[in-house]
């Protein structure tokens, strides 16, 4: 298994090159360095001076992949790419183009959103498949028909409506949570309520949805047959049986987002104004600040990385039959 | 033998101890804030602004930073020597931390002093001293915290003295020390400074004797130290002496300036003429402190009413009431309206009035207006969104608040803003530009066709007046009625000012030789290109308008959409040809909308701002005499005959000033709107307790339709499970045959 972790470990090198130079060919196929330096420096009374000063202070006055004017393996090193890249794979993620430090910037918003992400997380999982179990408990019935029903038309709706119809609703109407802020700490609770809540509730259409398909594979099989002709209570039989095996896929499922949970959502945390990375990375995106934007999708790849490794391990926990090698 | 628990029952207590959870929680929530309100419950009644912030401030340091949102806070931390009066209209200045009004002195060539009346073109130097009041303090510091032997106790940190510090609140120990002249001297030197990027340096260095060369000399200076010292550098500026700036005396500095700049004292109104301490420059360039985002970029330190306190760009910036203000009296005034709309109600009480200001990080629109009306913001714009919610326009084009917020006891202040919005020809153009008859007939023409009346009605939600002239209202120079108009595009009728018909757009053209949109040279279409950065989905409709606007005289009208970059480019090469741009003012003087259009200011021949690239003999003489000149007759005079010029040779179609609007809470006091200062916080004041009535009475939570839900959920599921019961209590039967 050893050998396995190793051999993923070094095929991840690979992808993040290529997840690297997309991310740089996507930001400067948008934005120039020029474009850069003016929004940092602002509109007015910018001088082309002071623009070549700025790129030059942060190495952005390279070439941007192939320096024909230097020397050898200088051509390739001697490049924006080179320089802004390298340091990413010790995980040095320097300072952004304002002159913060990102990982400074990282180690404290990544508490805000997995302050939101964490508890979404667990408490969808927990709502998902106890509504599909439901549906699945009554399959056949109005029940089951009106659910999917729901899912479907829940499926419909983009995610930006839940978050303006729950502000609306729940914030602005019946007054029952703050529309919009943050505080750290233990504080944090009546800010994370309601978007946790709404999180939980964009997702009951297509989790909720999956799990029953998952449950109902699961109903069907002989061995639950054989119980219920053994006169097994049905009640019994779905949360002994019918659950453990369906938690299979659902776990390893599950398993591959857990480390994305640190990367936050982008739109929730802009609309609640809670100062998580996704929010740091929709500022970096809009501020033309490369240097986070780069490290930011690194880091998204490490973690999304790390989780199909994690999903593979967990293969492994739940069904013993498989081996790594 | 006892019966195991069921699952059913298992699962009925973990989801009762999850309610019971949940009850605690809610219950305490309920201290005495609502529900919703999404500040500590410590701060309720207090004397506290609530404001946002849509994204972080670049720049805090006052060499740096231009931007509105940066000088929201540098404006309220830095004193420079003078300020804008907070009521007098039209703006005037008046001293903060100087003594009186600086009057500049002249010199000429040989250095001889010149009579204050001499000609300018004999004026070689103008001299400005400034004498500062002894007296002022900085506001508390670790830069300034000193041992008792007197020693600065935070200057030669090691990287283990900054092993536990993350922020500048985490230094123990503080201090202050008074405001001395020197410190005015060192930030204009730091002006120069090769590490900052001082946005007024290339304006300055032609104005400021010796800036430009500072600047060479602190470069060498960096390269020099560079080897010595390692990464950052300090230099130490007062070892550095520039021609231009000296000290007099302890509270007394001089200001060399070439030629004669009567701007110049706008300037001095402005954070980047405000004093910084040598300490705090030596404070902050330590190794280990940028890092660790200890910088004058993000925590400045200033002798004002306030300072920051806490900078977390991530989520709240908070501004604190200065301990060691040297204080400052609310103005007294004797306007009439003033004193009917309560602004003159704490004349002579001392300020600031507002002990602690948060502003939170808000990203979107739609939740800051819900909390604004909620009365957890004390102010707002109206955005787009929110408009047809906040106002009504009636039949008249008189604006007027909803009932929804007459209700709620919100009040709006409108201010045309001075700035102006304008389609430029780029008068380098063969076609469209140049001093021909035909194309200044095809420029006139279009003047009236595009209709910015309508644009401010679509497109702006009828917040602006349309220009008449490069000059917005509140400038000197700026005339109103029929004395205002521009005849070339506007006729007076006893309803005010009407646009002309676009019959005699379409006369013009036929005089300028396009009749029917058609050259009668070649015989082909007039095409048009307008170049533009716009070219998302929400512009489509702006440029279908422009198209439409010329289309009325069947000219067509190419776009050219860019990036900023390339537009920015086409701008400097002098190959666009129809280009929307806007100014905004530095001051309130007409020289700051005029030079817009002075031949040296040429963006392609000079890489100035005049980027129409228009150029006219008069014009410029007339220019380099009005600037210097006081307001007044004579300088009025000169101004209408510029702007006939402008309007007959129509550089520009002049399109609209914007008009701000504010809403703000009956318990926000004081709110008179300042387009210049920018330091208006400490005027401010609120009335705690009425905002916290108003905030209870309008956030009562609504708790019934939660229990609905349950409810209806219960009612759904009962006759699934009765169904079940029944399926699960079952005989099988036999049948005997």
């Amino acid at each position: 298994m050893f050998a396995y972790l190793v051999r993923r470990v070094l095929y991840a090198i690979p992808i993040l090159i290529g997840v690297n130079l997309i991310t740089f060919f996507l930001f400067f196929v948008v934005n120039t360095p020029d474009d850069m330096a003016r929004m940092h420096l602002g509109m007015k009374r910018v001088t082309p001076e002071a623009i070549e000063k700025w790129k030059s202070e942060r190495g952005y006055d390279r070439p941007l992949l192939y320096n024909s004017a230097a020397q050898g393996g200088d051509k390739l090193v001697d490049t924006i790419f080179f320089e802004k890249s390298v340091r990413l794979f010790v995980f040095d993620f320097g300072s952004s183009d304002s002159g913060r430090d990102i990982s400074a910037d990282i180690g404290n918003r990544m508490w805000a959103s997995l302050a939101i992400a964490l508890p979404q997380f667990l408490i969808g999982l927990l709502v998902y498949v106890s509504f599909a179990m439901l549906l699945a408990f009554f399959r056949g019935s109005y029940l089951d028909v009106s659910g999917v029903v729901l899912c479907v038309i829940l499926m419909s709706i983009s995610g930006l409506f839940y978050i303006i119809a729950g502000q609306y609703v729940f914030s602005k109407l019946l007054h029952l949570f703050p529309i919009s802020g943050y505080e750290p700490g233990w504080l944090a609770w009546r800010f994370v309520m309601l978007p946790v809540v709404i999180g939980v509730f964009a997702g009951l259409g297509s989790s909720g949805r999956l799990y029953r398909t998952f449950f109902l594979e699961e109903i069907n099989r002989d061995y639950v047959r054989t119980a219920r002709a053994k006169g097994l209570p049905e009640l019994r039989l779905m949360f002994r049986h019918v659950l453990k095996n369906a938690m299979v896929p659902i776990l390893t499922g599950v398993v591959v987002v857990i480390p994305s949970l640190f990367m936050g959502s982008l739109i929730m945390e802009s609309f609640f104004g809670i100062p998580g990375l996704g929010s740091y990375t929709i500022e970096a995106i809009q501020n033309q600040d490369f240097a986070i934007v780069r490290a930011m999708v690194f880091l998204g790849s490490v973690l999304y990385i790390a989780g199909l490794l994690l999903t593979d391990l967990s293969y492994t926990l739940v069904d013993p039959r498989i081996r790594l090698s | 033998m006892h019966a195991r628990p069921s699952l059913l029952s298992q699962y009925r207590r973990s989801a009762g101890r999850l309610l019971a959870a949940w009850v605690v929680l809610m219950l305490g929530a309920c201290s005495d804030q609502p529900w919703n309100s999404p500040y500590p419950p410590d701060q309720a009644g207090q004397n506290i602004l609530y404001s946002s912030f849509e994204e972080r401030p670049n720049h805090l340091d006052p060499a740096q930073s231009y931007s509105a949102n940066e000088i929201v806070f540098t404006g309220q931390i830095y004193e420079p020597p003078l300020q804008y009066h907070f009521l007098r209209r039209p703006y005037a200045l008046e001293p903060l931390v100087a003594t009186g009004m600086p009057e500049p002195w002249y010199l000429d060539a040989g250095g001889r002093r010149l009579p204050d009346t001499a000609p300018e073109e004999g004026i070689a130097f103008s001299i400005y001293d400034i004498e500062i009041e002894p007296g002022i303090m900085y506001q508390p510091h670790p830069a300034f915290a000193r041992n008792t032997d007197g020693e600065l106790i935070y200057h030669s940190l090691q990287e283990t003295d900054l092993a536990d510090i993350s922020a500048l609140g985490d230094f123990a120990a503080t201090g202050s020390r008074e405001l001395v002249a020197e410190d005015f001297v060192y930030q204009i030197k730091r002006l120069a400074h090769p590490r900052l990027h001082s946005p007024i340096f290339g304006l300055m260095s032609e104005y400021i004797v010796g800036l430009a060369d500072y600047a060479d000399t602190l470069k060498q200076a960096l390269q020099d130290e560079l080897p010595r010292q390692g990464e950052p550098v300090y230099l130490n500026l007062h070892d550095y002496p520039m021609s231009g700036v000296e000290v007099v005396d302890r509270y007394h500095y001089r200001i060399r300036i070439r030629g004669k700049y009567m701007q110049f004292r706008y300037w001095l109104a402005m954070p980047f003429f405000a004093p910084v301490p040598w300490e705090a420059d030596r404070f902050y360039t330590q190794p280990g402190m940028k890092e660790r985002n200890i910088t004058l970029d993000w925590y400045p330190v200033g002798t004002g009413p306030y300072m920051l306190t806490v900078n977390n760009p991530n989520r709240q910036m908070v501004l604190e009431r200065n301990p060691n203000f040297h204080g400052e009296r609310y103005p007294a005034g004797d306007d009439a309206a003033d004193r009917e709309a309560g602004y003159l109600e704490d004349s002579g009480k001392p300020l600031p009035m507002i002990d602690k200001v948060i502003y939170s990080l808000e990203k979107e629109a739609i939740p800051y207006w819900n909390k604004f009306l909620q009365g957890y913001y004390d102010t707002s714009g109206v955005s787009s969104d929110s408009f047809d919610q906040a106002i009504q326009i009636g039949s008249g084009g008189d604006i007027s608040l909803t009932q929804e917020l007459i209700d709620k006891g919100i009040k709006l202040n409108t201010a045309v803003a001075t700035s102006i919005f304008y389609l430029g020809f780029n008068m380098l153009d063969p076609v469209i530009g140049g001093d021909s008859e035909r194309a200044r007939l095809l420029r006139q023409a279009i003047s009236i066709a595009m209709d910015y009346d309508e644009f401010i009605a679509i497109f702006a939600n009828g917040r602006g007046i349309t220009a008449q002239g490069p000059l917005p209202p509140g400038i000197f120079g700026y005339q109103e009625g029929e004395a205002g108009i521009n005849p070339y595009v506007y006729d007076w009728t006893p309803r005010g000012a009407e646009r002309k018909s676009i019959e005699q757009a379409r006369e013009l053209l036929v005089q300028a030789g396009y009749p029917n949109g058609r050259d009668v040279q070649t015989g082909k279409p007039l095409v048009l290109y307008f170049d533009t950065t716009a070219s998302g989905p929400d512009d489509s409709a702006r440029l279908n308008w422009m198209r439409k606007q010329l289309q009325k005289l069947d000219i067509q009208l190419q776009i050219r959409a860019t990036d900023y970059n390339r537009f920015q480019d086409k701008m400097r090469k002098g190959t666009a040809q129809l280009f929307q741009w806007g100014w905004n003012a530095d001051y309130p003087d007409p020289e700051n909308f005029l030079f817009l259009l002075y031949g040296r200011n040429g963006k392609v021949e000079h890489n100035g701002e005049n980027a129409a690239n228009y150029s006219n003999a008069e014009y410029d003489a007339l220019f380099e005499r009005m600037k210097n000149m006081p307001d007044g007759p004579a300088r009025q005079e000169v101004i209408d005959r510029m702007v006939e010029i402008l309007r007959f040779d129509a550089p520009w179609v002049f399109g609209f000033h914007p008009k701000q609007f504010v809403l703000y809470h009956d318990w926000y006091k004081n709110a008179k709107p300042n387009l210049m200062a920018n330091n208006t916080l400490k005027y401010r004041r609120i009335d705690p307790q009425l905002r916290e009535t108003k905030r209870h009475a309008w956030n009562q939570p609504v708790v019934w339709p939660l229990g609905l839900i349950a409810a209806l959920l219960v009612l759904a599921v009962i006759p699934a499970v009765v169904g079940y019961r029944r399926h699960e209590n079952r005989r099988v039967r036999t049948v005997e045959g």
